[in-house]
């Protein structure tokens, strides 16, 4: 039960994104990916559960060769992952409870009751008790990212991929949604991959992180490690420094 | 130099052309394979089928109407003199079940319902609600396109139905009201060219109409790209688009099963 991913390469048009990608995370591991803006994170995050194809290497979930799956056995796969989005992604003319529904819909072998309690509960573990019939137009930015965690993890997924959940957020919100990634793990004990440019986020949820940079991951180790890193690139980004700021909308050499 | 740039951009429009195509053909290939996820789309169908179709009703029979009316007076001006009266009722029926009929109502509902398609479905797009339909396991085609493909393809044709009932409904009342006539010369004139074939001549365009707005309002939705700009050029090009494929589809049928 990991998420690993070999040597992926992925471009769009001329502009090659990832060029050769690399990283393992572990059963039961939190890992943050880590990286400038544009490096290809999200992009990184789709190959996961297959929104995206690679171009050149392979994904592996839970043994499973996620390109080489077909639509079934795909489709079987992404209910074992929640994916929360970086705007939440809810559905804006469904109410909070009918867009957790509909992930339980899908996986099946719940009664109404159960799923009802079921959605309360999910709702429960992100302190959103009584939005259930709230429209998402009527809720906070921070309140959306939170019921778009209850959506992912209502079906109760062993994995969770989480893109960029604290941006945008003040730093109060920003440490409740830190501490509910942490709960996920001690309570649902998920595998979690979160993409994060928050350093101070990455340092109090992970158990690893890995720096994505020109496509590749250049360093993977504990909060620790990161922090004490020798690596430029490392040092840049953990300290703000812009001088090795790379927009993968440049042209790599 | 403006030689080689001309064939360049020339090359360039023509591989873009034939990628959309391809595109668009890959997209009508793949609605047609979710068509057997009946479990996902049924249940959305009557929605879709009131939503597209019965609500617009008002905007189509509104349409109707009018045409109607305007129908049988511009007759009675171009007869008068020349031709029998009744014939007002004969130009209404045979000009709103074989052309206005089926054709005003498909260029008003492709800015309705193409529009609405387009832009909901974009949205969806660019706010990544369909990734997220697909990491809950839903295909997207058979949850978003079948449903509205299928909805316009059935509802299509009873409007078309209803808007030559009403057309021909009101041009009798304009000829009573305004040109005197009594309603059982217009009917006789009405009566005197119908052929069954007429209507199911309408049928057919309404159901070619109706698949055509919505899988171009679906495609054009799904491959939205960029934010409200994306979503804007995607809504343009599906009404745009739709309009001009219900022209060439109108003068496919006329040509192909319009016989003698």
């Amino acid at each position: 039960m990991s998420i690993e991913l070999r040597d992926i390469h992925k471009a769009f048009g001329p502009k090659r994104i990832l060029r050769g990608l690399t990283l393992d995370v572990e059963e039961g591991e939190t890992v943050s990916l880590v990286g400038f803006s544009g490096a290809g994170k999200s992009v990184t995050l789709k190959h996961i559960n297959g929104l995206l194809r690679p171009d050149q290497g392979t994904v592996f979930v839970d043994g499973l060769e996620v390109p080489r799956l077909d639509r079934e056995r795909l489709y079987a796969l992404r209910l074992n992952i929640g994916y929360v989005f970086q705007f939440a992604a809810l559905f804006d003319s469904m109410t909070v409870a009918e867009n957790i529904e509909m992930g339980l819909l899908k996986k099946g072998g719940l009664s109404p009751a159960q799923m009802k309690d079921r959605i309360a509960e999910s709702l429960a573990l992100v302190d959103l008790t009584g939005f259930e019939h709230r429209l998402p137009a009527e809720l906070s930015g921070g309140q959306r990212k939170r019921a778009g965690l209850a959506r992912a993890i209502a079906y109760r997924p062993k994995y969770l991929l989480y893109d960029e959940p604290t941006s945008g957020l003040d730093p109060v919100t920003t440490t409740v949604i830190d501490r509910l990634i942490m709960r996920m793990k001690q309570e649902l004990g998920v595998t979690s991959l979160v993409i994060t440019h928050d350093m101070k986020s990455a340092y109090s949820i992970s158990d690893r992180i890995a720096m994505l940079y020109e496509g590749r991951v250049v360093e993977v180790g504990t909060p620790d490690e990161i922090r004490n890193s020798s690596n430029d690139v490392v040092r840049s980004f953990v300290e703000g420094r812009p001088d090795l700021a790379h927009d993968a909308e440049t042209p790599l050499p | 130099m403006d030689l080689n740039r001309s064939v360049t951009s020339l090359g360039a429009a023509t591989l873009r052309m034939f990628g959309g195509l391809g595109g668009f053909s890959r997209f009508t290939a793949d609605s047609f394979k979710a068509m057997g996820n009946v479990r996902t789309w049924l249940p959305l169908l009557a929605g879709q089928m009131r939503r597209l179709g019965v609500d617009s009703l008002p905007i189509a029979l509104f349409l109707a109407a009018f045409t109607g009316i305007v129908l049988a007076l511009q007759a009675s001006y171009t007869f008068t003199g020349a031709i029998p009266l009744y014939f007002v009722g004969t130009l209404v029926e045979k000009t709103m079940v074989l052309e206005l009929g089926p054709v005003l109502t498909g260029l008003a509902l492709s800015g309705r319902i193409g529009a609405n398609i387009a832009a909901e479905l974009g949205t969806m797009r660019v706010s990544e609600q369909i990734d997220a339909l697909e990491t809950m396991a839903y295909d997207p085609v058979a949850y978003l396109v079948v449903p509205r493909v299928m909805a316009g393809f059935l509802m299509f044709p009873v409007i078309v139905v209803f808007a030559n009932v009403v057309a021909i409904f009101f041009g009798l009342v304009t000829s009573v009201l305004l040109l005197h006539m009594s309603p059982q010369t217009f009917l006789r004139g009405a009566r005197l060219f119908y052929r069954h074939f007429d209507l199911i001549y309408s049928i057919i365009k309404g159901f070619s109409f109706g698949f055509v707005i919505t899988v171009i309002g679906c495609y054009q939705g799904f491959n939205t790209r960029g934010g409200a700009e994306g979503v804007g050029i995607a809504t343009t090009r599906a009404v745009v688009i739709a309009g001009m494929l219900i022209l060439v589809l109108d003068a496919f049928w006329a040509a192909t099963i319009l016989k003698q």
